[in-house]
């Protein structure tokens, strides 16, 4: 990624790709440049190009500026991927927009540390603070506040609970024995335990990482990888873990070609009833009613299982958000205008119209799924947090972890060989 | 340029009456001039493009090739041949190489002699041919994407079209879990190939076949020759450019194969089905290790151009000879 020693054609390269941003930005690089009239204009960058949350954030935007007459936002919205690489190039020219979007974690840190990002720890001191604690986690550093959020979520296990009454199991596990335990009884009551979409990789992933976490820790993945080292033995455990589940045969029939979304997928094979449980993101109710049938009051949450003798504990979180940064210099309007959108009344709104989870506390009345309460519960009381590694690690990293864990489950790397391919592309990537 | 006379046409009336004796030196100089200018111009559009889009990529892919690149800003940090070092000790690339080899081999003992056979059989009269032609040439029409979104619901397991069928008429056994077991992953591929493409080739061969002069089949015939010596030792011999540029196109295809395998399996279950093209997209596009990325581009390029060099020198050297394309006969 971003090389500390950029060469200057290196420099006009990337501030050729940034292009229209840079001009963009040069337009109102100052604090208040505003002119004659006096007004402030703040450039907004954010990837919400769908609706409803398109037109919810554009009138929001609209909705400051009636209460500051003074400020004009700017949105520039851009989609997923081509944010990520248009960041990329804005990073390496050294320019970001006033208030941009970001997933925090590792390419955040890059930003901070390339001291690029406004340290917000003291210009949000009140109402920054008030914010449910798990939100923040991805923000922060050394204790400095880089961020706002404005979403939350997590992995846990979505269940069928007619499935679980039907095998007899009255209350979803909460050890490793238990869960394994739980897969027996359902394997013996004909039941599918889990779908996977191995298809896709990244599901199988979660399982790892839960299982390193619980293994080693909240911390351990991302100290390992900034240690460039997996291979302890928590990571070689978690992967022993995994193989026992995997030697349970618990997958549905094929689900080595199936993908996560599509009819035949992993959510459509639990919305169907086809599987009692799947390890999925606050999104899983959503995708399985959009692809199978989805399962209505019968759905249920529950959170990943400690494991026995496990540093980590069951309140500790895997999972991320969204939230926004602000550029180093960035005028007090733009400050501002985070206070505005983590406001209770914004948050209410967001968590009505556009289905995010709330980071204001205040704004939980507005939930009205018992299943996003559950996770919001959870979120609540958790006491760890591990940002999704895609967010986490750097690209390459992120990939070998999907890919030797999806190995294992199919059989041909055992866990020793998961913890070193990760181990070496940790060490490649410098 | 290989004709001067249209720019010629166009300079003389440019010129007006023709030039008087002293002038004539000075004008064809400046006709040629002309010439030259038009011929630049025509020229350059397609020039320009070719160079930005074609060559200075290519060229950049080689340069990139050798250092270890995310992608952003320009590659700095050069490491020499390591990329290349490291793509042959990589067992998923390896394992690239060998599927390329099988797919290529199953190509050319079962694709293009059953694609040989339907046309043999469909070039005779028969009533609804030009029926079956279409349906055969068909599957050829639709894009890879399609056929492999078709064919990844037609084999999900239990559930799809072909274990339903198999299921109904009792052969259960028969069917399984296609493109989600690593052992039959690739014989279903190449039976998805084999769908989409025999057609194409079919249809080659049909042309081929009707340049088949009919005298020589019936000489043959009155010289007592059966059906198969007619068709192995006249129709075959005649057909063989033909199979020559179909085998080519074949192993042309095989070693670029993308879209069909990244729709249906995206290389998986666990690499089994991967292709080169497809690690390629991985490491470009999924980890940033463009660097990387662009030594596999460049194998890949490398490894299609020695088979097309070769092949053309070795086994279509008959078929070109005197072909438009050579630099010799152009002269006049």
């Amino acid at each position: 990624m971003g090389d500390p020693a950029l060469s200057r054609r290196g420099f006009l390269a990337a501030s050729a790709a940034a292009g229209l941003g840079m001009t963009a930005l040069t337009a109102c690089g100052g604090d208040s440049d505003g002119g004659s009239s006096g007004t402030t204009t703040i450039e907004w960058w954010n990837i919400s190009t769908t609706e409803p949350t398109k037109s919810v954030w554009a009138a929001l935007a609209r909705k400051f500026e009636a209460q500051n007459p003074k400020v004009k936002v700017k949105i520039v919205q851009l989609e997923n991927d081509a944010y990520k690489s248009k960041m990329t190039a804005l990073t390496s020219s050294g320019k970001l927009p006033d208030i941009f979007h970001t997933w925090g974690g590792g390419v955040l840190r890059q930003q901070v540390d390339a001291g690029m990002v406004e340290d917000l720890t003291d210009r949000t001191k009140p109402w920054g603070d008030a914010l449910l604690p798990v939100a923040r986690e991805p923000y922060l550093f050394d204790d400095r506040v880089y961020g706002i959020p404005f979403d939350i979520g997590m992995i846990g296990f979505w269940y069928n609970k007619a499935l679980f009454k039907k095998a007899g199991i009255s209350a979803p596990p909460t050890t490793w024995s238990g869960f394994l335990d739980a897969v027996r009884r359902l394997k013996s009551a004909q039941v599918t335990p889990l779908a996977l979409a191995g298809k896709e990789k990244w599901p199988g992933m979660y399982y790892w990482a839960y299982l390193a976490m619980r293994t080693a820790g909240a911390e351990a993945l991302q100290k390992a990888y900034e240690a460039k080292d997996f291979t302890g033995a928590p990571f070689v455990e978690a992967g022993e873990h995994l193989e026992e589940l995997v030697g349970l045969k618990p997958f549905q029939k094929g689900f080595l070609g199936a993908a996560y979304s599509s009819p035949t997928g992993q959510a459509a094979t639990v919305g169907n009833g086809r599987a009692a449980m799947e390890l999925m993101g606050q999104w899983a109710p959503v995708v399985q009613a959009d692809s199978g049938k989805g399962l209505g009051k019968d759905l249920g949450f529950f959170p990943f299982p400690e494991v026995e003798g496990g540093k980590g504990a069951l309140t500790e979180v895997f999972g991320g958000g969204g939230g926004h940064a602000l550029r180093r210099g960035a005028p007090q309007e733009a400050v501002d205008f985070l206070k505005f959108f983590a406001s209770e009344a914004t948050d209410l709104e967001l968590v009505k119209k556009t289905g995010v989870l709330p980071v204001v506390p205040a704004a939980e009345s507005a939930i009205a799924d018992p299943n996003i309460k559950a996770v919001q519960e959870q979120l609540k009381k958790a006491t760890g947090f591990q940002l999704y590694l895609d967010q986490a690690y750097a690209p390459a990293v992120g990939q070998e972890v999907n890919d030797s864990v999806a190995a294992l489950i199919s059989g041909s790397k055992s866990p020793e060989q998961v913890a070193q391919s990760i181990t070496k592309t940790a060490k490649e990537e410098q | 340029m290989t004709s001067t006379y249209l720019p010629d046409k166009r300079a003389g009336r440019d010129a007006g009456p023709p030039p008087p004796a002293v002038r004539r030196d000075r004008g064809r100089a400046r006709r040629r001039m002309l010439n030259w200018l038009t011929a630049t111009g025509f020229q350059l559009p397609a020039l320009v493009l070719f160079m930005g889009f074609v060559l200075l990529p290519m060229l950049f892919a080689l340069y990139a090739a050798f250092f270890r690149w995310g992608g952003f800003g320009m590659p700095s940090d050069y490491v020499g041949g390591e990329n290349f070092t490291r793509l042959f000790q990589d067992d998923v690339f390896l394992g690239d190489l060998w599927r390329c080899l099988v797919l290529v081999m199953l190509s050319l003992v079962i694709q293009l002699p059953f694609a040989l056979a339907m046309a043999v059989l469909l070039n005779q009269r028969m009533r609804g041919r030009a029926v079956y032609r279409m349906l055969f040439f068909a599957p050829y029409v639709l894009s890879e994407a399609i056929t492999g979104i078709l064919f990844g619901m037609i084999f999900a397991p239990d559930d799809g079209f072909a274990d339903q069928v198999l299921g109904r008429i009792g052969l259960d056994g028969l069917g399984g879990e296609w493109f989600a077991d690593p052992s039959t992953v690739m014989a279903t591929l190449f039976l998805v190939m084999t769908w989409k493409y025999f057609g194409f080739h079919m249809m080659l061969y049909l042309a081929g076949l009707q340049a088949v002069p009919r005298e020589l089949t019936e000489a043959a015939l009155i010289d007592g020759a059966g059906p198969w010596q007619r068709f192995r030792n006249v129709t075959l011999p005649l057909l063989a450019p033909t199979l020559r540029i179909s085998v080519f196109l074949s192993v042309i295809g095989a070693i670029q194969l993308f879209d069909l395998v990244w729709v249906t399996t995206a290389g998986g279950p666990d690499h089994h089905s991967e292709t080169m093209a497809v690690t390629m997209f991985q490491y470009g596009f999924k980890r940033y290790q463009v660097g990387y990325a662009s030594a596999i581009s460049v194998v890949m390029f490398a490894i299609s151009l020695v088979f097309a060099l070769a092949y053309q020198r070795f086994v279509l050297r008959r078929d070109l000879a005197g072909a438009t394309t050579t630099m010799r006969g152009d002269g006049k």
